[in-house]
């Protein structure tokens, strides 16, 4: 075996060195600060737990991306998460009284199978938040309205908000008709907003014309403000269902827009992301110079049902370290100033060291035998005797 | 600003003229200019000149917000995360099997393919229930058959004249191949009108020739 062989670390998987952990650390407890001073309370979901549970109404991806072994107690499937959110939502069904709203956060690192396409990592460190036992916007915009502020405490600048709704192409979908398979592929063409294909698709699809119609302006209900009043007409002939989604997406729109008047909003009718256990408005934030969104979220009733108790969810996610890199209010700002402290035997200067760590110092102490100095240490400032004294100087 | 990515060759040739069908012209030839970045006759839209195969990448991360590809090269990229808006018609071909004239496939047994496209080779296969083992090569698939490191080939076709020279002739059709109008997902969230706007021009121009 080769050196480097021994020092290399698995495809994706990462350590983080002390200038980049620190600045991680600082962050990390901004956001769960903030979420504390909102009454979201910090639970810790273990780092694998069975796979029935684990896997619930989650779909064929998040199966695929996790990692999983037998465990030799029980002889059952474990997996290692992939996902925190279903971990929230079961100690949520099993724990929440009544029918009071449950507000509960969460950060941790996950692991993937897959790298991921972007980032290239398989363990990104999940930063998110849920909100339980409500059903209304105002649950929605509370989420939206902490996803932000979350955003602004981790130092992420210019964020663009993109709101959709699942209940749309749900609706649509259900009025055409369709078997799994057609609405499987349909989904897919919806997803790369590929015109030609869906009119092709459409085309032979034999769903009647007034629905196939509205399925197809769905590419082009995307942009500012007035697209919930164009969709308003093009989508005349739709279900009930239809219209209480847009409803829903213009009473959160309305509250956003008196909150946050200089946050750019964009709408996207067909955006189906986490389209598998989403079931109302979906979002996402946005920044320039990522070609992706860095935080994400939305609605998802019906996750608890498995567990005994079905609640309304809505939440949000993101990947600390994602936004680690993109932050620019981060703990490197400050500079990392540290006092270099003589090795001698003084009990007074281990007592001038003790006061100075208890105001917050950093002092690191030679070591006896040692040949570099504070420059070596990376000290800025070091103890000096000045007749019976010790003062921090600058080196 | 927007930022176009796409390939020299056939695809620019192609592209070239349509985009001259809207007014935008690039500044320079890229054929004698080293520049990779173009800028256009038009103010806000500047042309990104890569390999075929990267563009997808680059409208991925956001590089390029918008690309010029190859359905055979979104295909092989398995583009999860991009919008295709537009099939822009050009540099048209298919993606076929190739092999030797009278090449027979008994049934149940192993096939060797060379490829350039594992994927689409891989899903067409399986699709047709034969077991194939993919060789992946990067270029001259045409000789493999012939020196009996593949049974078949799956490759671009045109005129098929290559396949000819070489002995081999067209089989079956995997799939049409034409060149589609790729986005950035964040891109059309973020810089929508200008976005939306180029592709409505697009698609308009495309339109009137049809």
């Amino acid at each position: 075996m080769l050196t480097q062989d021994r020092w290399l670390l698995p495809e994706g998987i990462e350590e983080i060195l002390p200038n980049e952990a620190r600045n991680l650390e600082y962050l990390r407890c901004q956001a769960l600060d903030l979420f504390a001073r909102w009454g979201y309370r910090l639970v810790i979901p273990p780092l694998m737990e069975f796979i029935d549970s684990l896997l619930v109404g989650t779909g064929h991806d998040l199966d695929l991306q996790t990692f999983k072994l037998i465990d030799q107690i029980s002889g059952r499937l474990m997996g290692i998460r992939a996902d925190m959110t279903p971990q929230v939502a079961r100690i949520d069904a099993r724990t929440a009284k009544g029918d009071l709203p449950t507000r509960l956060c969460y950060l941790g690192t996950v692991l993937h199978t897959q790298s991921d396409h972007l980032e290239k990592s398989r363990s990104p460190m999940q930063v998110g938040a849920e909100l339980y036992g409500h059903a209304g916007h105002a649950s929605d915009v509370e989420i939206i309205r902490l996803m932000l502020e979350m955003l602004a405490v981790t130092g992420i600048s210019d964020v663009h908000l993109d709101l959709g709704h699942v209940g749309i192409y749900r609706g649509l979908a259900r009025q055409a008709g369709l078997d799994s398979e057609h609405e499987a592929e349909l989904f897919e063409i919806l997803q790369r907003k590929d015109r030609t294909e869906l009119g092709s698709f459409l085309e032979s699809s034999g769903v009647e014309l007034k629905i196939s119609n509205m399925l197809a302006t769905l590419l082009d209900l995307n942009g500012p403000d007035h697209i919930i009043e164009i969709a308003r007409d093009r989508l005349r002939f739709a279900s009930e269902y239809v219209n209480q989604a847009l409803s829903d997406l213009e009473a959160i729109a309305s509250v956003l827009r008196r909150l946050f008047p200089a946050l750019p909003v964009n709408f996207d009718l067909a955006e189906l992301r986490g389209y598998h256990y989403q079931t109302g408005v979906v979002f996402a934030a946005f920044v320039p110079g990522y070609g992706r969104e860095i935080a994400r979220g939305g609605r998802y009733d019906d996750i608890g049902k498995v567990f005994g108790r079905a609640r309304p969810a809505t939440g949000f996610s993101a990947d600390l370290k994602v936004l680690a890199s993109l932050s620019t209010g981060g703990d490197e700002a400050i500079p990392y100033v540290s006092i270099f402290a003589p090795a001698a035997d003084d009990f007074d200067l281990y007592e001038v060291i003790r006061n100075l760590r208890a105001e917050g110092k950093i002092v690191v102490q030679e070591l006896p035998g040692q040949t570099q100095g504070a420059r070596g240490m990376g000290c800025s400032l070091e103890l000096r005797k000045h007749g019976d004294e010790w003062k921090v100087v600058k080196v | 600003m927007l930022t176009l990515a796409l390939s020299k060759g056939r695809i620019y040739d192609e592209a070239v003229k349509l985009l001259g069908r809207i007014g935008i012209e690039p500044a320079e030839d890229p054929d004698k200019s080293r520049k990779l970045i173009l800028p256009t006759t038009r103010d806000g839209l500047q042309l990104l000149i890569i390999r075929a195969t990267d563009v997808p990448t680059y409208v991925e991360y956001g590089a390029a917000d918008l690309g010029i590809a190859g359905k055979d090269v979104l295909v092989e990229y398995d583009a999860t995360g991009l919008y295709e808006p537009l099939d822009l018609g050009i540099a048209r071909c298919r993606l076929m099997t190739a092999g030797k004239p009278g090449m027979r496939l008994s049934q149940g047994a192993r096939l060797r393919v060379a490829t350039k496209y594992v994927k689409a080779a891989q899903r067409y296969f399986a699709a047709q229930g034969i077991q194939a083992e993919i060789i992946k090569l990067y270029g001259s698939m045409e000789l493999a058959p012939l020196v009996g490191l593949a049974d078949c080939i799956v490759d671009v076709v045109d005129t098929g004249n290559t396949l000819r020279a070489n002995g081999l002739e067209p089989k079956d059709l995997i799939m049409e191949v034409s060149s589609r109008l790729i986005l950035n997902k964040a891109a059309m969230k973020m810089k929508h009108e200008a976005v939306t706007g180029f592709i409505d021009e697009l698609k308009q121009a495309l339109d009137r020739s049809e």
